[in-house]
């Protein structure tokens, strides 16, 4: 009875907070039938700001797993001072406000910042371009492949990386033939969820980007620009694009979940 | 191939794991590396593979100098106790590990696989995972796999400590036949002592990070050099302040000189022999074991109150 209870205390407070919202986003895109949303999803504008957001993922997402699984080993493997401050710093993004990050990238970059008197010298454009979006992205995606590898690698521990040692195997074969396959259910857990982080990021891109339409809008600063103009199909449309791989993000780790735990 | 170590030290912060271990292994030799939790011995072990560093000290494999060698250059196998499995790969591929990062032939991989699932009295279980695998078979497949790119060393660490009485005595004899046949040099750790003398051609006896004693096991059992050793290898109690083997323990139905009296709490009739346990005065434990027709002789029962003496004395310097 007091699971009973429980479960339907859990099940309404995310029908309230999620699923309520979610679906009067489907019902008012929907409307007026398809083809009102087909057509705001395929002005060149909007067409241009997915194809921004694919971009920015595919570079940020590879950087962050490399790097995820180096910090993950360094932090389990590895003894060196600074490494509690390693591990603090990884989690950074989780508690820092992406327009923090933002606004930070900006001093860096901007025209008065640290870098970006030279980068400008040397016509290298930074800000309100790719690649302060990416930089920023990449920042706010940071810690979650290594926050998914460590515990595994932990687990795992490292006596099958020491047996591949004595049996004769470089570091290079022992992290591609033992270590990697043994974590490698973490790994794609991981870059599910930086991915999707990616997907979704507003706050950082936002202040970066310059929002030029066309140029240096993405998924989510198209929604919002939509918005403003008082196009809500438009807006609504686009958010159930990026809903729509939100859900394909959770079936993909509801897939994955059970695997990894039975993995090891 | 034989192994050679030089005053080897080693400190984990201010515990000192081994302290000026120096020690020879012959080539094809089946030695234990034998001590009480603590002692090193399988610190020295992870020292010989290169899994570990000496802090000071020289470790010399066939007589060349292999102290800064990492593992994958000594040609070393490495048994762990808690197998170490590559559990996402099966079983054939676990064996075949380690031809396979030396780029090995593939027909050459299948064959010597094979051959060591023999070997191993694994044949057919190939294609298993190691977690379908019995912790007996684990470690089976764990001997094959360090054995097949063909060691000069076999290292073993507690090979055996994680696995259940029975399963652990049919691997230790398993153990001597398949050195009688692989004639490769082994090094094995153990804390048990038994397990050292039914397996090991030659022991090394550890405490503290000290080598205590080198030798043959009846050389450590007939003449141990220490109390420690006295008392670690075979059972052994104290009579009015001497070490006693069980066998070396005379009872006596009267009071007579150098005697100590003593109640009896146990009997148990083992074939041929007796073995008889008794509290002293003190209510330390003795143990005697004495021959069928001397038990029957004295016609003893529990509770009755006898005199021990010891037969052969051992005193050793303090």
């Amino acid at each position: 009875m007091r699971k009973l209870g429980l479960r339907f205390v859990a099940l309404g407070y995310l029908a309230v907070i999620l699923v309520g919202p979610l679906s009067i986003v489907f019902w008012r895109t929907f409307e007026d039938g398809f083809a009102p949303a087909w057509d705001a999803l395929t002005t060149p504008e909007t067409l241009h700001a997915f194809k921004l957001t694919l971009i920015i993922t595919a570079i940020a997402v590879p950087v962050n797993t490399v790097f995820g699984i180096l910090a993950a080993l360094a932090i389990v493997r590895k003894k060196f001072p600074g490494k509690s401050v390693l591990n603090a710093f990884i989690d950074l993004p989780l508690a820092l406000s992406p327009v923090v990050v933002g606004l930070a990238l900006f001093l860096l970059y901007g025209r008065e910042g640290w870098f970006g008197g030279w980068l400008n010298e040397h016509g290298i454009q930074v800000l309100f371009a790719l690649p302060a979006m990416v930089i920023a992205t990449i920042f706010v995606s940071i810690p979650f492949v290594a926050r998914e590898v460590v515990p595994t690698l932990q687990e795992v521990g490292d006596e099958q990386e020491q047996a591949a040692r004595t049996l004769g195997a470089t570091g290079w074969q022992t992290f591609w033939r033992i270590t990697l396959p043994s974590i490698r259910w973490a790994v794609i857990y991981g870059v599910i969820l930086t991915t999707a982080r990616c997907l979704g990021e507003y706050g950082a891109v936002a202040v970066v980007s310059g929002r030029l339409q066309g140029q240096t809008e993405t998924a989510t600063l198209r929604v919002q620009e939509r918005y403003e103009s008082f196009d809500l199909a438009g807006a609504y449309a686009i958010s159930i694009v990026l809903a729509l791989l939100a859900i394909l993000v959770l079936v993909a780790m509801t897939v994955i979940r059970p695997r990894e735990e039975t993995a090891h | 191939m034989s192994i050679l170590v030089r005053n080897v030290s080693r400190s984990f912060g201010d515990f000192v794991a081994l302290d000026d271990v120096s020690l020879e292994v012959d080539s094809g030799s089946l030695t234990a590396l034998l001590g009480p939790s603590g002692s090193g011995k399988s610190t020295l072990l992870r020292i010989i593979a290169g899994l570990e560093r000496p802090d000071a000290g020289q470790i010399l494999l066939s007589g060349k100098d292999a102290t800064a060698l990492t593992p994958q250059k000594r040609n070393i196998g490495f048994v762990f106790q808690h197998y170490a499995a590559f559990k996402h790969m099966t079983v054939h591929d676990n064996i075949a590990f380690g031809l396979k990062v030396r780029k090995r032939p593939k027909a050459e991989i299948r064959n010597r696989v094979d051959e060591l699932l023999n070997l191993v009295q694994l044949e057919g279980l190939g294609n298993r995972y190691p977690s379908q695998l019995s912790g007996g078979q684990r470690q089976r497949m764990g001997l094959a796999r360090a054995l097949a790119p063909e060691p000069d060393v076999l290292l073993l660490d507690e090979p055996f400590g994680a696995l259940d009485a029975r399963v652990r005595a049919e691997l230790r004899e398993w153990l001597t036949r398949l050195h009688d046949v692989v004639h490769v040099t082994t090094v094995f750790v153990t804390h048990d002592q038994e397990e050292a003398m039914e397996v090991a051609d030659q022991i090394t006896l550890l405490n503290e990070g000290r080598v205590v004693q080198v030798g043959a096991p009846r050389q450590l059992y007939d003449e141990p050099e220490s109390e420690f050793v006295m008392r670690f290898i075979g059972d052994a109690s104290e009579i009015g302040g001497v070490l006693v083997r069980p066998r070396d323990v005379e009872l006596l139905q009267e009071p007579a000189s150098g005697a100590a009296e003593a109640m009896i709490v146990r009997m148990t009739v083992l074939g041929r022999d007796a073995k008889v346990e008794l509290h002293d005065s003190t209510g330390a434990e003795i143990v005697a074991v004495i021959t069928r027709e001397r038990f029957d002789e004295l016609d003893l029962w529990r509770g009755q109150t006898v005199w021990v003496r010891a037969r052969r004395k051992r005193v050793f310097a303090a």
